[in-house]
């Protein structure tokens, strides 16, 4: 059966926090869709599905701190339930998925040993099956406490006096760690009562009077073990929401920065430690490009302008493209070339650190097209809503920091790519063309490059093909 | 179009771009894609709000005069 495990979001990655599944056992899953929301050192990630099949069992509970590669979900290949036994083939969900949202017993949901393999728990009688129907219990949700872990009785009323789990939507589930807000005492009024993100704001301007009771922060809550008890809704927000809000947040932020810091100083160290890197750069004329820019810009509204760096991002990619041997990856003692040109681009986070999601296909996008992805790119990385994909398949990195005014910059491999090119501030210069000195728009370009993979000259190659692309703006 | 009315916008407009910073904090004469840090796809935003909410073109041509609020508000008071 195929296991769906924690992706490697990155090769600074070890471990991710599932902090959302956005299916549950029966669902129909297809090859990339979004699955689950992970969150990792530096952002949520939302992931994607590798295969086409049904959900069967969930195996990681919302909260649960999972190492790369272990189990998530068992995804059944569709059509595998004709075997399944007869007299459970006709409950919508599938039969073992009845184990999926059993939940972990209280501090097990840090101890990430694989699950045994999902006996078939079942549901003992159909009378149990119709008073679930009855009082709205999904039996999916059900832990079975009977003989062969069947479901009985019992389990379905217990199930019902729990309730069931509100839906959540993301962005409400993190506003509510933040803000400290238990989700159990917010009213959702998105569909099938949703709790979304308004909600929460609502309840905490609704408790905002001063003096206002705010749950006790639990006794030396440890950070890494999530809430004891995994049927409640608050599972998935780590046990210090329960602090008071300005306390948890701040302390949140600074937990966040710090591993940010880590997995960041890990990635950038072993790059530095692994990495033969060289370093080539070049002044490319930008006249004929900003010139270009600026008639085409007039014309256009402003949601459809495109900014100097759209063009620099365009030429790189097309340049790596002619130069292979630049883009892709150094595994296992040798090159092996990307399938595309998956432009990762380096954003910078407000409040500290970076993110390198891909802008897929960058040089088969239309600059409109490139310039639109480029923007929601950022928009996501920003709101911590990229998606796992994203954040894996980049085969050459660029870094621009020319809005900060840098003149050239001259980075750190992403291991395992071999090349990362930077763009500094486009920048007027004095400038010598056909024999005449006058003020021209500039921009250094820097490769840094792995030397096991490729020699300067095709680094040079490389860089002569992005300034002379650039030459001819309207071609790009 | 009022000063106030144009400062109301583009308090709005850099609020909704960089929700993180303090508004109070951005002086009416400093530069603010320093200050709050806005790159070009965040200034690019910026211009995009402005000019939807005060029904003002504004070109590329015209992107110096929107460096600190007081000169926005000029700009746009001078517009609409």
């Amino acid at each position: 059966m195929p296991e769906f495990t924690m992706p490697s979001l990155g090769a600074d990655m070890d471990e991710g926090k599932v902090q959302e599944w956005l299916v549950k056992p029966g669902d129909q899953v297809h090859r990339g869709d979004i699955v689950a929301v992970v969150e990792t050192a530096k952002a949520a990630i939302e992931v994607e599905c590798f295969a086409n099949g049904v959900i069967e069992t969930l195996l990681a509970e919302p909260g649960q701190v999972v190492p790369v590669g272990g189990p998530l979900a068992v995804i059944a290949p569709v059509g595998a339930f004709v075997e399944s036994p007869p007299e459970v083939t006709h409950l919508p969900e599938s039969p073992a998925a009845s184990r999926a949202a059993e939940p972990s017993p209280p501090g097990a949901a840090v101890v990430m040993a694989p699950p045994p393999p999902a006996p078939l728990p079942r549901v003992s009688s159909p009378l149990v099956r119709h008073l679930a129907e009855e009082m709205g219990v999904d039996l999916a949700s059900v832990r079975g406490t009977g003989r062969a872990k069947a479901i009985t009785r019992a389990d379905v009323e217990e199930a019902a006096r729990r309730g069931t789990r509100p839906r959540v939507s993301p962005l409400a589930r993190r506003l509510a760690a933040e803000l400290g807000v238990d989700l159990r005492d917010v009213a959702g009024t998105g569909a099938h009562g949703t709790i979304r993100a308004e909600d929460v704001r609502h309840t905490v301007q609704a408790t905002a009077a001063p003096g206002a009771a705010v749950r006790p922060e639990p006794a030396a809550s440890p950070r890494a073990v999530p809430s004891a008890e995994p049927t409640e809704p608050s599972a998935a927000v780590p046990s210090e929401s329960a602090a008071p809000p300005t306390a948890a947040r701040g302390e949140r932020a600074t937990d966040r920065q710090a591993a940010m810091r880590r997995a960041i100083g890990r990635l950038m160290a072993r790059s530095k430690r692994e990495i033969p890197h060289y370093y080539l750069s070049t002044t490319i004329d930008m006249a004929p490009a900003m010139t270009w820019l600026h008639a085409l810009n007039r014309q256009l509204p402003v949601s459809g302008r495109l900014v100097p760096a759209a063009l620099l991002l365009k030429a790189t990619a097309l340049a790596a493209r002619d130069v292979p041997e630049l883009n892709g990856f150094w595994v296992d003692d040798g090159f092996v070339p990307g399938p595309a040109v998956h432009l990762g681009i380096a954003i910078s986070l407000r409040g500290g650190g970076l993110v390198t999601p891909a802008l897929h296909d960058a040089a088969d996008l239309e600059l409109s097209e490139l310039m639109a992805r480029m923007r929601d790119l950022v928009g996501r990385a920003r709101a911590g809503r990229l998606r796992g994909s994203e954040l894996t398949d980049a085969t050459i990195t660029v870094t621009n920091l020319g809005d900060q005014g840098i003149e050239s910059v001259t980075g750190v491999i992403f291991p395992p790519q071999v090349a990362l090119v930077g763009f500094g501030k486009v920048v007027e210069r004095p400038w010598a063309v056909g024999g005449l000195l006058g003020v021209r728009p500039v921009v250094t370009v820097t490769v840094s490059a792995d030397h096991r993979a490729t020699d300067g000259y095709t680094g040079g190659r490389f860089l002569d093909m992005i300034s002379r692309l650039l030459q001819e703006p309207e071609d790009l | 179009m009022t000063p106030d009315q144009a400062r109301d916008i583009i308090i709005d407009a850099l609020h909704q771009v960089a929700p993180e910073i303090d508004i109070d904090m951005v002086k009416g004469d400093a530069e603010f894609r320093d200050s709050v840090e806005l790159d070009s796809l965040d200034f690019l935003n910026f211009v995009e709000l402005v000019s939807k909410r005060s029904g003002v073109r504004i070109d590329e041509d015209d992107y110096p005069e929107l460096a600190t609020v007081d000169s926005c508000v000029d700009f746009l008071a001078g517009k609409a």
